[in-house]
């Protein structure tokens, strides 16, 4: 596999197969790992971190999972292919900062990625569609157990898995899950939801994870505290927590369908509009109407939307996407003009 | 409306800004908003937030608790201080005493419950579903339950079974 061939491809969490999927795009276990052997990355020599990739490198090779699986230095990749990985949610922007001595490995369908030497020296992913903790962490637990056979874990009994950073010792386990809360944003109630949350020991971020903003309302919802609770606990909080959520979209759409019926419809059909007719266009504004024409869809106002194309755009209009895609560089001006195109195409179809 | 910092580009990003519960917007282009955003980013760095914690655990602070050194890795705690990450894995242990407290801050509570690493369920013999970690959630159910005399049974296996751990750990 070579990275332009995850172009032609959907990754396995934008299918939007999973169970609740209109709502919950997709769920995500991270697994924050370091080799006892070496100092953490951020104080390590060049040296040690040419020993933690060939260790990874070895272990790797090794293991079922990863037969097939694309592995790439950072340091090897131009800035729009680094970007592509970030827009794909395959890798950190962390991750591209400082790219010496740094990897990623992207399993087939893109379910699996391995970033080597981020913050810490591994950090496993496990990404599907839909509200799938429980199977995702089960993924995620099994390949742990496979790259421990190869690699010698800093591990201790009373504080687990050691990190980086202490806010991820213990289990060094981020369950979290990518939400779409259209109708809880419009009825004005998204902050109330999120402030109850936080109470819960989750934390909500934007699209891009950490330091990023929510756009097309869209939230990234996660476990906040990660030494005291066992991963299954962690995990089935989450999962919990998700379905409410879910009841509580739901409800606040059937509201506006039943009280506001009349501004919904405008919204979801200007927006749709919009993304037929524009010559020009941002992604952040494009994001927040395709936001709208989701809702549409989900509600059945609009019937002639496939939601599968509706969530490969949401990757596409992203600016390295786009470039990979026109197969050149272009500047902010001409992409905005070739996002507009890209979306009349698909939307005639 | 014009960006309220460079006055020459349209702005086109509202930038929300609270300091001590006054809130203040302003009306950025999106040059100037990557430049502050960056500003905000640098200012509230993970790094920030802990050494504030650490500072609140140790009030009494001594020269000899901030020049504790690592011995594996040569990090120095008043380094941990100022990155707000360590070094190693061994510098838990070697900064334990001021860790613990932090860790007490930031999660609740400084004990793993979770899954154990697979090398040391080998050399510990500890059973594959951890019976460290069973072992720890009847003790919390026990001591919930209000049954004293079954939790403190409980609590001396954990501990002969951990101090088993730890001697095979330390000839690691």
């Amino acid at each position: 596999m070579k990275l332009d061939d995850l172009l032609k491809e959907t990754a396995e969490w934008l299918k939007g197969t999973g169970p609740n999927s209109e709502i919950v795009m997709s769920s995500r276990i991270r697994l924050a790992r370091n080799l006892a052997k070496y100092p953490f990355p951020h104080w390590a020599s060049k040296k040690q971190l040419e020993n933690v990739l060939s260790d990874f490198e070895k272990a790797h090779k090794s293991i079922e999972y990863f037969k097939g699986a694309l592995y790439l230095m950072m340091s090897n990749l131009s800035a729009i292919d680094k970007q592509f990985l970030i827009e794909r949610h395959l890798i950190s922007r962390e991750h591209i900062l400082h790219p010496e001595h740094k990897s990623v490995l992207i399993s087939d369908r893109e379910i699996i990625s391995i970033m080597v030497n981020e913050e810490d020296h591994l950090r496993i992913q496990i990404l599907q569609s839909g509200v799938n903790l429980q199977d995702t962490w089960q993924l995620a637990n099994k390949i742990d157990e496979e790259l421990d056979r190869y690699l010698d874990y800093a591990y201790s009994v009373e504080l687990g898995y050691l990190t980086c950073c202490p806010t991820n010792v213990g289990t060094g386990l981020r369950a979290s899950c990518m939400v779409h809360l259209p109708s809880l944003v419009m009825t004005k109630q998204i902050n109330k939801v999120l402030h109850a949350i936080t109470k819960l020991g989750l934390t909500a971020r934007g699209l891009y994870g950490e330091g990023t903003e929510a756009h097309g309302n869209f939230f990234q919802i996660s476990n906040q505290v990660t030494l005291g609770h066992t991963e299954e606990e962690i995990v089935d909080n989450l999962e919990r927590i998700m379905r409410q959520l879910i009841e509580q979209e739901n409800a606040a759409r059937k509201s506006l369908l039943a009280n506001q019926r009349e501004l919904l419809e405008d919204r979801i059909w200007r927006a749709y509009g919009t993304l037929k007719s524009a010559h020009i266009i941002t992604s952040n504004e494009t994001i927040d109407l395709l936001s709208h024409v989701r809702l549409g869809v989900d509600l059945e106002i609009i019937k002639d939307v496939d939601r599968n194309m509706l969530n490969e755009l949401f990757i596409q209009i992203q600016p390295a996407h786009l470039q990979k895609l026109q197969g050149k560089q272009l500047s902010a001006d001409e992409r905005d003009a070739k996002r507009a195109q890209l979306i009349r195409s698909k939307f005639l179809r | 409306m014009l960006c309220e910092i460079c006055g020459k580009n349209e702005a086109t990003v509202e930038f929300t800004e609270i300091i001590d519960d006054e809130v203040n917007q302003i009306h950025l282009c999106e040059s100037c908003a990557r430049e502050k955003g960056v500003e905000m980013e640098q200012h509230f760095g993970i790094a920030d937030f802990l050494a504030g914690l650490t500072d609140l655990g140790l009030e009494f602070e001594s020269k000899e608790v901030v020049s504790v050194k690592c011995s594996n890795c040569g990090m120095t705690y008043d380094d941990f201080r100022k990155i707000g990450r360590l070094g190693c894995g061994e510098c838990y242990s070697a900064f334990k005493r001021s860790l613990i407290p932090l860790l007490k801050r930031i999660h609740g509570s400084t004990r793993h419950v979770g899954k154990t690493a697979v090398k040391l369920e080998k050399v510990t013999g500890v059973a594959k579903v951890s019976e460290l970690q069973e072992l720890r959630q009847n003790l919390q159910r026990a001591i919930e339950m209000e049954e004293y005399e079954e939790a403190a049974k409980i609590r001396d296996r954990i501990r002969e079974l951990e101090k088993k751990a730890k001697a095979k750990d330390e000839t690691r």
